[in-house]
């Protein structure tokens, strides 16, 4: 069962590369961000995509400060970039 | 085809076939556009849904423009209790305007003095269609979607869009259920302007979050 996550908590997306519909872009995968809403439970489009039966899963908000994202990002330290991911993509972080 | 083959009169096939302007139906189609017409067609072949359904549905969808989100955003600027809703409840607050959005979980982003926010979707095209049409065509670009969430304001300033270093630029990018639209500033010298005339100057491009609203020109 995946932890549930609250506004504030600092959470690293799984470095992981399954095949499928995923919903979770590489390009964050690994990074560190922060939970900035709760948006309750959807169906997993990982299931859903495949017309599979599905469970519901929490979907969060999670901002990420782009110079985290990108070692050679040009613009402002505060720059951010906000993406919903579910769940199951998440693990807590320091 | 056939008539092209043979060579019996006299003007040059080849420069015509050239010179003709490009016809909307010359392009090749891919695999997945053959694969939706060849679904399309069982559909209806089997009377799951009729042709007419599916015509009603794209014309409808072909007739929704950013004049909705407009309005939307031009409410909000007049009428802080209705912002206050928009930002927490987009489905609740524009089906006030007879927009029903039943699938899709609609968020307000409002751009200040010290943040700049602007939408994309990496992974596909998620748009907020019921609220700006269908997105453009650089919306749903690689290039767009690659550059606008690892150099935003590199894109920003090819769309024509300066923004200080004091602002935070954040992107948004709709991996989920979630579709954004951008309540972009309001320029000075609108104080005066009618809801209407607000929504007249409010554009696409501004609730996708690629420009600004221009301050007006006397």
């Amino acid at each position: 069962m995946p932890q549930r996550f609250h506004e504030g908590d600092f959470v690293r997306v799984r470095d992981d590369y399954p095949i499928g519909h995923i919903r979770t872009p590489v390009y964050i995968r690994g990074k560190q961000g922060v939970i900035v809403k709760d948006f309750g439970a959807f169906g997993n489009p990982e299931t859903l995509a495949y017309c599979l039966p599905t469970e519901k899963r929490e979907l969060y908000k999670v901002r990420f400060w782009q110079q985290m994202v990108w070692s050679s990002y040009k613009g402002g330290p505060r720059d951010t970039v906000d993406l919903d991911i579910y769940e199951h993509w998440l693990e807590k972080a320091e | 085809m056939s008539t092209h083959e043979h060579h019996d009169h006299d003007h040059d096939h080849h420069d015509h076939d050239h010179n003709s302007p490009p016809q909307p139906d010359d392009k090749v189609h891919s695999y997945y556009q053959i694969l939706g017409t060849a679904v399309k067609e069982l559909l209806i072949e089997k009377g799951v849904v009729a042709a007419d359904e599916v015509r009603r549905m794209i014309e409808r969808r072909d007739s929704i423009t950013p004049a909705n989100g407009a309005k939307v955003v031009a409410r909000a600027w007049t009428d802080p209790a209705f912002k206050a809703r928009l930002l927490k409840d987009a489905n609740a607050a524009v089906q006030e305007f007879g927009i029903d959005m039943p699938t899709t979980h609609l968020v307000a982003v409002e751009n200040t003095e010290n943040l700049h926010n602007v939408v994309v979707c990496t992974l596909c095209s998620c748009y907020p269609r019921d609220l700006l049409g269908l997105p453009p065509s650089w919306y749903k670009s690689k290039a767009y979607r690659a550059r606008v969430v690892s150099e935003p304001r590199a894109v920003l300033e090819e769309f024509g869009t300066s923004l200080s270093d004091n602002v935070e630029v954040r992107v948004h990018d709709s991996t989920a259920d979630m579709r954004y639209l951008v309540v972009p500033r309001r320029p000075a010298g609108t104080e005066g302007m009618s809801q209407d005339a607000l929504a007249s100057i409010i554009t696409r491009d501004t609730m996708i979050g690629v420009a600004v609203v221009e301050p007006l020109q006397n």
